[in-house]
């Protein structure tokens, strides 16, 4: 660990709403203005409520859509000006893994198909039994039998296509890999199973891990630091053990309350938050935490916290910590 | 450890024996009767067309004036015209010209379509714009119509008639792909194949259409039929085949001089261009029930 593989910088991704022609211009602004760094190596995961921005955020990085503003560096350059198709070179670099194993294998085409279409596209000139070693030797490291390369994905369970979906984004070597909520669909006893492959193959191919999930339990098991959304925001950055023995921001605190504990002798008072999260495109204003957390002040309702780091290693954007 | 590796394998093995898609596809259409006896019409059809010259009774085109009109009989099963020509032998020597030509008139129609849907559904904005207006326009004419102008200006013959029954399907078959191009790109694996890096072509060819060909496929074969009618009728009109020729269209327009003397000679015209545009339609009704998962039960 050490060098900064990926880094965003205040990247804002609205969507515009389509209303009628004489309302007001509105936006869901589904990232608003968040900077983070991954570090090679290391997994970063990223957790909060469905629809505060996490996936939006992998996709932004991988290009998927483009970022409104803000920059994005991926080994010392950025990436965030290049056009569609020059950005389709550092594809080969950062690879995706789905949520839903079930939906992100094409349905017509056989495995050993799906595997080869990365290489057909970045390496031309590799010859076909070339590419057939290469899969063969990377399915099987990910627990499918190399007697399985001509069945269709829906042939397979859950899991195994979540196995197929890996080798996937591993076949171009990439350095880091962005995995939305990649276990969420599976059963508990695959999660572990994959979660484990994963970390077997990140320690083999030298892999750097973007893991969005809304599981904390998840992000728990896998991350070496993680990152708090809320609502577009990233609230809290911290070391996994920080974050989970020292939480500082309030929206962190009431998230990981909700865990439910395996020692049923320790009492912990779980911090129920008030009601519903706000709509995306029409946050409140100041701190967009301030309608549901327990410590607002008035201060909260008008200034947006200052991101600051409290420590080399963490930071938190509320007043409370206000140095 | 070697025991179980073999045993593993054995399984594996009995698993392959398992029916696969297309046998699982077999049986389940078979259970649709319509559908199953549409099927083996059309390919009675399809063999008639093949092997159609080395089994006609009667030279389809020889006159014989010792038997003019004669009613259906042991020696001609459908009767004779009004130039003693054997009405069966017509009939299956037509299938030959009706069948090629609303295939051919289909199968362009379907490729233009739908290279036009595919592009108009995946690349969209003003491109899409473009291209379905277009197909406003052609849809605005009623199908025959715009047949009849693009034979006026063409010129009259079987050739024309494909052109002609090829430009009235295009904006159809565009329309539909259209409709399920969107559908498709919306789902992951577009994404994914997107996250890999594939361009948009590759990201076209080879993860949206394979989606899309089932509905193509239901759409062809009840356009066929539609195609057999239009063919049929600009025949009737004199713009298509030869009236000497034994199209059925061509055979009905001849013919209807004799509808009050001697009704066989547009009944068994009539009767095969009934049956035939049924089966197909018939055909498209079972496919499309087999293969739109919405339609199953």
């Amino acid at each position: 660990m050490g060098d900064i593989l990926i880094e965003a910088t205040n990247i804002k991704k609205h969507f515009p709403l389509k209303r009628g022609w004489f309302e007001e211009k509105r936006a869901v602004r589904a990232v608003d203005g968040i900077s983070f760094q991954i570090k090679k190596g290391e997994t970063f995961g990223l957790v909060g409520e469905s629809g505060c921005g996490k996936s939006t955020t992998g996709r932004l990085l991988n290009g998927l859509i483009p970022v409104d503003s803000g920059e994005i560096t991926f080994k010392g350059k950025d990436l965030s000006k290049l056009s569609r198709k020059e950005w389709k070179k550092y594809r080969q670099k950062m690879q995706m893994v789905f949520q839903d194993p079930f939906a992100s294998l094409s349905p017509r085409m056989k495995i050993k198909d799906i595997l080869k279409e990365p290489l057909d596209i970045h390496f031309k000139q590799m010859n076909s039994k070339e590419k057939d070693t290469l899969v063969m030797n990377l399915l099987e490291k990910c627990g499918i039998s190399e007697f399985h390369l001509n069945k269709y994905p829906h042939e397979f369970s859950g899991g195994q296509r979540q196995r197929i979906g890996i080798a996937r984004a591993l076949i171009l070597q990439p350095d880091l890999i962005i995995a939305d909520e990649p276990v969420s669909a599976l059963d508990v006893s695959i999660q572990s199973q994959i979660l484990n492959l994963m970390k077997d193959l990140q320690k083999e191919f030298d892999l750097t891990y973007l893991f969005i999930s809304h599981d904390l339990s998840v992000v728990e098991h896998i991350s070496d630091r993680v990152g708090v959304m809320y609502l577009g925001d990233l609230v809290e950055v911290a070391t996994k053990e920080k974050i989970f023995t020292d939480p500082k921001h309030p929206y962190t605190q009431a998230l990981l309350s909700s865990i439910p504990q395996m020692d049923p002798t320790v009492k912990r008072e779980p911090i129920i938050l008030s009601g519903e999260i706000p709509s995306a495109d029409n946050p409140p204003t100041g701190c967009k935490f301030h309608t549901r957390c327990p410590f607002a002040t008035d201060e909260c309702k008008q200034k947006v916290p200052d991101k600051q780091n409290i420590d080399d290693d963490q930071m938190v954007a509320c007043h409370l910590y206000k140095s | 450890m070697s025991s179980l590796q073999s045993k593993s394998m054995e399984v594996e093995q009995i698993k392959i024996k398992e029916p696969g898609r297309f046998q699982q596809f077999w049986r389940s259409f078979h259970r649709k009767k319509p559908a199953v006896i549409s099927f083996y019409f059309v390919l009675l059809l399809f063999v008639i067309m093949i092997i159609g010259p080395f089994i006609t009774p009667y030279d389809a085109a020889e006159p014989d004036y010792n038997s003019l009109l004669e009613t259906p009989s042991l020696t001609h099963f459908f009767g004779t015209d009004e130039y003693g020509r054997d009405i069966l032998s017509r009939i299956i020597a037509g299938a030959k010209i009706s069948l090629s030509v609303s295939v051919s008139a289909v199968s362009l129609g379907a490729i233009i379509g739908t290279m036009l849907g595919l592009i108009s559904g995946f690349i969209g904005k003003w491109v899409d714009k473009l291209i379905m207006r277009g197909c406003d326009v052609l849809f605005a004419f009623p199908d025959l119509i715009l047949a009849i102008g693009i034979v006026a200006i063409l010129g009259p013959g079987l050739k024309n008639v494909v052109i002609a029954v090829a430009f009235f399907s295009i904006p159809s078959f565009a329309r539909i792909v259209r409709g399920a191009t969107l559908e498709v790109k919306e789902m992951l694996f577009v994404e994914a194949a997107e996250s890999i890096g594939a361009g948009r072509m590759r990201i076209m060819l080879k993860h949206i259409f394979p989606e899309t060909l089932p509905t193509i496929i239901v759409y062809f074969t009840m356009n066929v039929g539609t195609a057999i009618l239009a063919a049929a009728s600009l025949s009737f009109l004199g713009l298509g085949a030869e009236p000497s020729s034994p199209d059925w269209g061509a055979m009905l327009s001849v013919s209807r001089d004799y509808i009050g003397t001697a009704f066989h000679l547009v009944f068994f015209p009539g009767l095969i261009i009934f049956l035939t545009v049924l089966a197909f339609n018939l055909l498209g009704d079972g496919l499309r029930e087999m293969l739109d998962p919405k339609m199953k039960d």
